[in-house]
C-alpha cells in the first residue's frame, strides 16, 4: 500500500513563499541592487523547488528549477536585475501558483506560458553573455555587495548577557553625576538584575554623605551591543571603575553554567585556594570565613542564575517553533471561550446571591482564569496587517500600469494587529478604496507635471492603534474630491434637493449613497456603479466607521475605524422596561440623571444640560415603543457618536458587562439598530445597541 | 421543493396553529423545544416575536399566526417552538416558529398530495408546497424557505415598522 | 514643575539653538552671555542644571564651573560643557573643575536632549 503524504503543508508553505517572493520582487524593482532581496528571491524559489520535489510536485519543481537557474546568475552578479527580469520572474511566480492550483484540481496548466517565460528568461541570459564579452570592467553591483552584506546581518542579533561592574569614585557627586540615572539608562537597554554592594559603607559616625560608597553589579540581557553600554558611562569612565564583560560568548553558554566557586575566582572576588578549602554550602562557608562578603556571593549566584536562564531560554527557543492550526479550530475555540465567559457570568451571579463564601472564592478564581483564557485566545487570533498591505503593492503596480500612471504605494504600521476575521473581511473594501484612489485620485503623470506635482503619485496606507480601535488610513496625493461636483451630481440623481445646504464634510458623505458614481466614464478599474455604499456597509458590518477628508488638488484621506476584535466587547448593561440592553462601553463617556424638572425645563425637547454643554438625547423608551410608567429618575448615558455627544435615556444602568457578541441570525438583517445580541448571566438574551446607526435613523426620521 | 420532491421524501411533521393543521418536511426541522422566554426586538413587525437563547446561540423566533393573520390564543403546556433550518441566500439559518401544539410525523404518498390551489387557502400560493390529505384531515404543507426568506422577512418588516 | 536650565555662551546663535531645543522639550531656560553674567544670575536664582561654553570673554567656562562648585547650592547639580576640541586638554581641565559631562560642537538637538536626560533624569 502506498503511503499517503499530507501535501497540504507544502502547498500552504509554497503559497506563503510565493507571496513573499512577490513582495521581494516588487521591492527589488525599487532597489535592484539589494543583494539581500535578491538572496530572498532566490531562497524562496529554492525552497519551493526543493520541497516541491520532496512532496511529489514534479511540475512545480522542474519549472521553478529553470527559473531559479537563471535568477542564480543575478545572485552571482552575472545578470543585472532589470525590469524585464522582474516582470518575467513575477510571471513565473504566477505560473508556479497556477501549477499548484492544478495540483489541487483547479484549472489546467498553460504549458505555452511556461515555455514563453523560460525562453524569454534564456533570451535575457543569452543577451547578457554577449554583452559580457564586449564590456569587461566589473559591474557596479559587485562593488556594493560587501557593504550590503554587513547591514543585512544586523537584524538577526540575539540578545546577549552582559555583566557590568560600576564602582564610582568617592567624589562622583561632586561632578554633579547621579549614578542612579546611569543605572536607569542601563535598564532601558534590556532586562536587568542589579545588585548593590555596600561593603565599603563606613559606620554612621564616619560617613560623609557627600560621598558615594556604593558600587553596583548589573546583569543585562540586551540586543544592543557593548558600545551602547559604554556610551552610558562615557562621562564617568575616566574616574570611575567601569567593567563590561560579555558573559555568554557562544562557548560559555553552550556549556553548563559555571560553578559558583569558579565564578568567584574568575571574577577575582576570592582566591582559588580559599574556594578549595571551603566545604559546602560553598557560599555560606566563604562568608563565614570572611573571605568574601555576602553581597558578593549573592552577585555570583545571580550571575549563575542569569547564565542558566539564558541557557534555558536558548534551549526553549530551539525546541519551540510555531504551530499551524486550521482557522476553524481557532474559531471553535473562540466560540467555546465565549460560552465559558457567559457561564462564568452566571456563576458569579449565583455565588453572589448564594452567600456561600467558598463558592464566592471559587467563582472569583474562575473569573480570573476565564479572563486570562479569553485574552490569550483573542491574542492568538490577532494577525499583523502587513501581509494584507503587501498584497496591495502588486495591485497598485498592475492598476497603475494599466492606466499609464506612476504610483508608489507606501505603508506604515504593518505590524499593527487585528482580529483575523476582521482582516479577512477588510480586504475587499480596501481593494475598492485603493482602486478609487488609483483611478480617480491620482492624476496622469502629464497632468501632475502640469500642476507642479511630481509625476509619481503616492498612496499611503497606514494602520494605527487607537484605544480599542485600529485606524486604517488610505491617503493619496491626487486630485481630491470636489464637493461642488458631488452636490451637483447628487441633485441630478435626486439624492438631495436643489436648495439643500451641505457642508463639504456632509457632501463627502454623499459618496456613500447607493449607486453613486463620480466617474465621468466607466474605466476598466472602477466606475461601474458598485460604489462606496458597499464599502460602507462592509465596514459597518465589522462594527467600524468610515470617514472622508479631502482637499481639491491636494488629495483625499479615507479613515477606517475598526474594533480590535469582533467576538467580545466591554459593554454597559442597561434596563429599559422589562428588557435589558447592552451599549458598547468604548463609546460611553458618563452617566447622568434625568430628573422630572430637567424634562420640564426643556419643554419636552430632548436635550439636557451637561455641565454647561447642551447634549441631545434619545429616549430609548420612546424609541423602543415601551409602554408603562417610567421611573421618576431616568439615567442618561452620555456617549460619543461620530464625534458628537449624544445621550441615551434608560430606566436604569446595571453596570459593566463582558459582552460575547452573537449575531442576530446570519444572512439577513433582523433590525438595523442592533448590531447583535448577548446572553446574560440568567440565560436571557440582551440586544446590543448600535449607537451610530440608531442616531442616524433618528436623524433621518426627525428631518 | 415541489410536489415531486415530496413524493421522494414525504416525512412530514404536523402541528396546529390555532385550530388548523399544518406540516413541514422533517428534513427542515432541527429540533422541537419547549416554549421559553423570548426577548422582543423593538421596531420589528409583530410576527417577528424576538430572539431566544438556544444553548448559547441567539435564534430568531417567528409567529406564523401573526404572519397568516390568525387569532393568537393563550400559551398552553403544548405551546412549543419548532427550530428550523432555513436556506437563506447561500447559507443555512437557524430560526424558530411557534406552534400551538405538535402532533405527529406522518408519511404521505404522492397521490395524497395535491398542488396548492390558487385560491381558497387565504395564503399566497407560493407559501405552500402542497395540500395533503390524511384521513379526514386537510393539511397545509408549508414552504418554509419561502415564508422565512430574506425578502419576505425584510419587505414585510419595512411595511409594518413604518 | 519643569526643570530650569541655564545656558551660557557668548555666541548668540548657539544660545538660541540651545534655548529653542530646551524650550521645545518643556524645560525652563535662562541665558548667560559669559561666565561673569552667568555667575551673577545663578547666584540670584537657583537652576537645576548648567550648560556652558568653555571659551568666553570675561570669565571662561572652566572658571565658571570651579566657582559654581564652591557654592553650596551648586555643589551637586549637573554641569555640561560645550567643547569644540573633542579630546583636548580642556575636557580634562573641565572635568577636574567639576563638570559632569560634555557635548562636542557642532551637535544636533536630539544629542543635546539625550545628554540632558542622562544627567538630569
Amino acid at each position: 500500500m502506498a503511503i499517503e503524504i499530507d501535501t497540504s503543508a507544502f502547498t500552504e508553505e509554497a503559497h506563503e513563499l510565493l507571496s513573499e517572493l512577490e513582495d521581494s520582487l516588487l521591492e527589488l524593482e525599487t532597489n535592484p541592487t539589494d543583494q539581500e532581496l535578491i538572496g530572498r528571491v532566490f531562497r524562496a524559489m529554492h525552497t519551493i523547488k526543493g520541497s516541491g520535489a520532496m512532496f511529489g510536485f514534479d511540475d512545480v519543481s522542474k519549472f521553478t528549477h529553470e527559473v531559479e537557474t537563471i535568477f542564480d546568475m543575478a545572485r552571482n552578479g552575472t545578470l543585472p536585475v532589470t525590469k524585464a527580469l522582474i516582470d518575467l520572474t513575477l510571471a513565473a511566480r504566477d505560473h508556479i501558483r497556477a501549477l499548484l492550483n492544478v495540483a489541487a484540481g483547479i484549472g489546467v496548466a498553460d504549458e505555452a506560458e511556461a515555455k514563453r517565460i523560460i525562453n524569454a528568461l534564456k533570451d535575457l541570459e543569452a543577451k547578457e553573455s554577449e554583452e559580457e564579452t564586449k564590456q569587461s570592467p566589473p559591474r557596479w553591483q559587485r562593488a556594493e555587495k560587501t557593504d550590503l552584506d554587513i547591514t543585512a546581518n544586523k537584524d538577526n542579533i540575539e540578545p546577549q548577557l552582559f555583566r557590568i561592574r560600576f564602582k564610582p569614585t568617592l567624589d562622583i557627586f561632586a561632578n554633579g553625576t547621579n549614578p542612579l540615572l546611569l543605572l536607569g539608562e542601563v535598564r532601558e537597554l534590556g532586562e536587568t538584575n542589579i545588585i548593590a554592594h555596600n561593603d565599603n559603607l563606613p559606620s554612621l559616625a564616619e560617613i560623609n554623605p557627600e560621598q558615594c560608597y556604593t558600587s553596583w553589579e548589573i546583569f543585562l540581557t540586551t540586543i544592543e551591543g557593548e558600545n551602547a553600554i559604554e556610551d552610558i558611562f562615557i562621562f564617568v569612565t575616566d574616574d570611575c571603575d567601569v567593567n563590561i564583560r560579555l558573559l555568554d560568548r557562544e562557548n560559555s553558554v553552550a556549556a553548563e553554567p559555571q560553578k559558583l566557586g569558579d565564578i568567584l575566582v574568575q571574577r577575582g572576588d576570592v582566591s582559588k585556594d580559599t574556594v578549595e578549602n571551603a566545604v559546602k554550602p560553598l557560599g555560606d562557608r566563604l562568608v563565614e570565613a570572611g573571605a568574601v562578603s555576602s553581597t558578593h556571593v549573592k552577585a555570583a549566584l545571580e550571575e549563575q542564575k542569569a547564565v542558566k536562564e539564558k541557557l534555558e531560554q536558548k534551549k526553549r527557543k530551539e525546541s519551540s517553533n510555531t504551530v499551524r492550526v486550521p482557522a476553524e479550530k481557532l474559531d471553535n475555540l473562540v466560540d467555546l471561550v465565549g460560552e465559558l465567559v457567559t457561564v462564568q457570568a452566571r456563576l458569579n451571579q449565583i455565588s453572589l446571591s448564594g452567600g456561600n463564601h467558598d463558592i464566592q472564592v471559587l467563582a472569583e478564581e474562575v473569573e480570573r482564569l476565564t479572563g486570562e483564557l479569553r485574552d490569550n485566545t483573542m491574542s492568538i487570533r490577532m494577525l499583523a496587517i502587513g501581509s494584507t498591505f503587501n498584497k496591495f503593492k502588486r495591485l497598485v503596480r498592475d492598476l497603475a500600469k494599466d492606466l499609464g500612471k506612476q504610483i508608489e504605494l507606501t505603508t506604515e504600521g504593518a505590524e499593527t494587529e487585528l482580529d483575523k476575521n476582521i482582516l479577512e473581511q477588510l480586504n475587499d473594501p480596501l481593494v475598492h478604496i485603493i482602486r478609487n484612489s488609483v483611478d480617480h485620485g491620482i492624476e496622469s503623470p502629464e497632468e501632475r507635471i502640469a500642476i507642479g506635482k511630481p509625476p509619481m503619485g503616492n498612496i499611503h496606507l497606514a494602520a494605527i492603534h487607537s484605544g480599542a480601535n485600529v485606524l486604517i488610513r488610505i491617503k493619496d496625493d491626487g486630485a481630491g474630491l470636489n464637493p461642488d461636483l458631488i452636490r451637483q451630481k447628487a441633485i441630478e440623481n435626486g439624492t438631495i434637493s436643489m436648495d439643500s445646504e451641505l457642508s463639504d464634510k456632509e457632501a463627502f458623505q454623499l459618496i456613500f449613497g447607493a449607486g453613486f458614481s463620480m466617474a465621468k466614464q466607466v474605466t476598466k478599474v472602477s466606475g461601474r456603479g458598485v460604489g462606496m455604499d458597499v464599502v460602507q456597509r462592509s465596514i459597518e458590518n465589522l462594527r467600524g466607521s468610515i470617514d472622508v477628508a479631502s482637499t481639491i488638488g491636494k488629495g483625499s484621506t479615507i479613515t477606517l475605524k475598526l474594533p480590535l476584535t469582533l467576538a467580545i466587547i466591554e459593554g454597559l448593561l442597561i434596563k429599559v422596561g422589562d428588557e435589558s440592553y447592552i451599549l458598547p462601553l468604548a463609546a460611553v463617556e458618563e452617566c447622568v440623571e434625568l430628573l422630572a424638572e430637567d424634562k420640564k425645563n426643556t419643554h419636552g425637547r430632548h436635550v439636557i444640560n451637561v455641565r454647561g454643554e447642551v447634549v441631545p438625547y434619545i429616549r430609548l423608551r420612546d424609541r423602543f415603543l415601551v409602554e408603562g410608567k417610567p421611573p421618576d429618575v431616568e439615567q442618561v448615558i452620555i456617549s460619543q457618536v461620530n464625534e458628537s455627544r449624544v445621550g441615551f435615556v434608560a430606566d436604569d444602568v446595571i453596570g459593566q458587562h463582558q459582552t460575547v457578541i452573537k449575531s442576530l441570525g446570519k444572512n439577513f438583517q433582523l433590525s438595523e439598530e442592533f448590531s447583535g445580541a448577548t446572553i446574560l448571566g440568567d440565560g436571557s438574551v440582551a440586544l446590543i445597541i448600535d449607537l451610530a446607526k440608531m442616531v442616524r435613523l433618528v436623524e433621518l426620521e426627525e428631518n | 421543493m415541489d410536489v415531486e420532491s415530496i413524493e421522494n421524501s414525504s416525512q412530514l411533521l404536523t402541528f396546529f396553529l390555532d385550530e388548523e393543521l399544518f406540516a413541514i418536511d422533517i428534513s427542515k426541522i432541527r429540533e422541537i423545544i419547549e416554549f421559553t422566554k423570548i426577548t422582543t426586538i423593538p421596531r420589528t413587525p409583530a410576527f417577528m416575536r424576538g430572539v431566544i437563547n438556544l444553548r448559547g446561540s441567539v435564534v430568531p423566533v417567528v409567529d406564523l399566526r401573526e404572519k397568516f393573520n390568525m387569532p393568537i390564543g393563550e400559551n398552553s403546556v403544548n405551546t412549543c417552538i419548532i427550530i428550523l433550518e432555513i436556506a437563506i441566500e447561500d447559507g443555512i439559518t437557524i430560526m424558530g416558529i411557534i406552534a400551538d401544539s405538535v402532533q405527529e410525523v406522518i408519511k404521505l404518498e404522492g397521490d395524497q398530495v395535491d398542488n396548492p390551489p390558487k385560491l381558497g387557502t387565504r395564503l399566497p400560493s407560493d407559501f405552500l408546497v402542497g395540500v395533503g390529505k390524511h384521513g379526514a384531515n386537510i393539511i397545509m404543507i408549508l414552504n418554509v424557505d419561502k415564508i422565512l426568506s430574506a425578502e419576505e422577512l425584510s419587505t414585510t418588516m419595512q411595511e409594518d415598522a413604518a | 514643575m519643569s526643570k530650569k536650565i541655564m545656558t551660557v555662551d557668548d555666541s548668540s546663535s548657539v544660545r538660541q539653538m540651545v534655548f529653542l531645543t530646551l524650550k521645545g522639550a518643556g524645560y525652563e531656560v535662562v541665558q548667560g552671555v559669559d561666565g561673569e553674567d552667568a555667575l551673577t544670575k545663578l547666584k540670584a536664582s537657583q537652576v537645576d542644571m548648567v550648560i556652558t561654553d568653555l571659551n568666553m570673554p570675561n570669565m571662561d567656562g572652566i572658571t565658571l564651573i570651579a566657582k559654581l562648585r564652591e557654592l553650596p547650592q551648586y555643589k551637586f547639580i549637573p554641569i555640561i560643557m560645550l567643547t569644540t576640541e573633542s579630546q583636548g586638554n580642556r575636557k580634562i581641565e573641565g572635568k577636574k573643575a567639576g563638570a559632569t559631562g560634555w557635548i562636542v560642537k557642532p551637535f544636533k538637538p536630539p544629542q543635546l536632549l539625550n545628554v540632558i536626560k542622562k544627567v538630569l533624569g
